[in-house]
């Protein structure tokens, strides 16, 4: 058996991912046709490459179905409960940065930080009978993070997609979400709190802790492991 | 026998004691709209309970404790006084520590009276302790209510003062108000920025249901905020020394009362403190060997508003609380709909108090 290498099976993070791994001589190639989710590795024996999307790598981890994976910080610590039990960072690979942040609309002037936020929330409570909304998918993390800060008198709201948007079309009154530039945000009239950072995120390279190995695949770990320099 | 059946013989055994002590036993639905608890907990509660739904009634959650269907339940058709009893499963999310249950039996007594509160109390807790019977616990108390009435007395503006009251269960956001009003903390540049009124315009549009109207609502409260002088240091120093008491029950008390030598207002909870002594010395607890902390019950379940208590096994600090309790008038207010009363209760986790004694 080899040792089963799980990586985003598309877009920018799969091309940096290879990036990497090529620049430690280990070739990772998807086999076939564009549509085709096999992987081929050279350059190293006993390895097997595993292409998944990046939301389902944490799972396949904790689930030991995968030894080595490659995803987000974000999407392990949302997706994982007591994640450090479950899963090992080996190594940030640079690239995929990304911040979880509070993000609230630019125009309001009196909110700045979470004790604003906090504040503002106790307020629009008391005048809308209902909770603010901030809107977000990265539920634990959030309601963590608010929790840990004291912020009071509000409700997350799911939203898988555009959720800059919420705001201007009234489901939410302010958001948590990943950006890197800020960008978006700033197209969308959003600003970030002051100390609003949730979480910093980038591609991290994950061994499962549970997976379970045989001799073979122990050897091919450890010769994988001085070949990345880990 | 399993343990699940011993669990659900002990819950059958202690609703049955309750019941002997003039409760009467009740029912509640394992499903519960998750609104309500949503309303009154906040997001903590998603942490904790299990939500589920349908396409009919939406949002439930499998039931994380019995005492707010109880109150609806009285509220709605109950006369007071009234004694509760009622045992079941409850359901918690465990996503920290697996070794934590999920699903266990509660059984729990609800006292509705207003009549004497401080008697009331000592009831509960003696009814309580009755129950768990000769398991070596140590028993811990509270009483949220003096906390309250010194918050109450701050000489300071009725906005802070309400601002200090919504977090009283939110210790460290508790804290970082108190150094904020009293000075002890500097005002964010960015606050101080929106005070002076040296805010550029943001040139951003008006989005979302939160008006400009709110924003200069807010910006109006923090300019009135700061011409409001700092919390006397001497005041900060009294509830520094109200959070510290911890104490057997009768030296906490003579603490207190020193206390409210300063802070007359205080005087009325300390007083009620005094009578649930007695009526706990009545009832034949050992009140100089019973702790008392002021915070206690901070941290826990808001809603609690006076006398808190808590049972925890002596020899085993890994397990939660075998049994917890304390006053809620507040929450019979919340969900009275302009009705309230006076009410008190407690539960006990039969299936921890059936590991101890297995560990004998």
């Amino acid at each position: 058996m080899s040792v089963k290498l799980g990586v985003p099976s598309k877009g920018r993070l799969m091309e940096k991912t290879f990036e990497w791994f090529a620049a430690r001589g280990i070739a990772l190639s998807r086999a076939g046709s564009e549509r085709e989710y096999a992987g081929m590795v050279q350059g190293i024996d006993g390895v097997e490459l595993v292409l998944l999307s990046a939301g389902e790598i944490p799972r396949e981890l904790a689930a030991g179905r995968i030894h080595l994976g490659v995803t987000g910080t974000d999407l392990v610590r949302e997706k994982l409960a007591g994640w450090e039990q479950q899963v090992e960072e080996l190594a940030e690979l640079g690239f995929g940065h990304a911040d979880l942040v509070i993000a609230v609309p630019a125009f309001w002037a009196d909110v700045d930080c979470l004790d604003d936020l906090d504040a503002a929330a106790a307020a629009f409570r008391a005048k809308h009978g209902f909770r603010l909304r901030v809107a977000t998918k990265y539920h634990r993390l959030v309601r963590d993070f608010l929790r840990d800060n004291g912020v009071a008198d509000y409700q997350l709201v799911d939203s898988q997609g555009a959720t800059e948007g919420t705001v201007k079309n009234e489901t939410a009154e302010a958001i948590a979400d990943i950006t890197s530039s800020g960008d978006t945000l700033r197209a969308n009239h959003l600003k970030i709190l002051s100390d609003g950072l949730v979480l910093r995120s980038q591609a991290t390279l994950f061994r499962a802790r549970r997976a379970e190995m045989d001799a073979g695949q122990r050897a091919a770990m450890a010769n994988l492991s001085a070949r990345l320099g880990l | 026998m399993t343990p699940q059946a011993i669990e659900t013989q002990q819950a059958a055994r202690l609703r049955a004691f309750f019941a002997g002590h003039g409760a009467m036993p009740v029912e509640t639905g394992i499903l519960q709209p998750a609104g309500t608890l949503l309303d009154l907990y906040g997001e903590d509660i998603r942490a904790r309970a299990y939500v589920t739904s349908d396409a009919l009634r939406g949002e439930q959650m499998l039931r994380p404790d019995f005492t707010v269907p109880v109150v609806q339940m009285h509220m709605a058709h109950g006369a007071a006084p009234a004694r509760y009893t009622y045992a079941g499963p409850v359901f918690r999310r465990q996503e920290e520590d697996a070794a934590r249950a999920n699903e266990y039996q509660q059984v729990g007594f609800e006292l509705f009276d207003g009549t004497n509160p401080a008697e009331a109390d000592a009831e509960v807790f003696c009814l309580i302790a009755q129950a768990l019977g000769p398991a070596p616990l140590r028993a811990a108390t509270g009483d949220i209510g003096i906390l309250l009435a010194a918050v109450d007395a701050l000489e300071t503006t009725a906005p802070r003062r309400a601002a200090l009251r919504r977090h009283i269960w939110r210790p460290r956001r508790f804290r970082a108000l108190m150094d904020r009003f009293s000075g002890r903390a500097p005002v964010p540049a960015s606050r101080q920025a929106v005070i002076a009124g040296q805010l550029a315009p943001t040139g951003a549009p008006e989005i979302g249901l939160r008006s400009m109207a709110e924003v200069e609502a807010r910006i109006a409260a923090l300019r009135e905020d700061a011409q409001a002088g700092p919390i006397p240091a001497s005041q900060v120093a009294l509830i520094d020394a109200i959070l510290d008491v911890r104490e057997a029950m009768p030296y906490a008390l003579e603490q207190l009362r020193d206390i409210s030598v300063d802070l007359p207002a205080i005087a009325p909870a300390v007083a009620r403190m005094a009578q649930r002594m007695q009526a706990l010395e009545r009832r034949g607890i050992d009140v100089a060997r019973l702790d008392f902390e002021a915070s206690y019950g901070r941290s826990s379940m808001e809603y609690y508003d006076g006398f808190v208590f808590g049972f925890y096994a002596e020899t085993r600090a890994d397990l939660p609380a075998v049994a917890s309790g304390g006053r809620y008038d507040a929450l019979t207010a919340v969900l009275g709909q302009g009705r309230s009363i006076p009410a008190v209760g407690g539960v006990i986790r039969p299936g921890l108090l059936a590991e101890l004694g297995a560990g004998e």
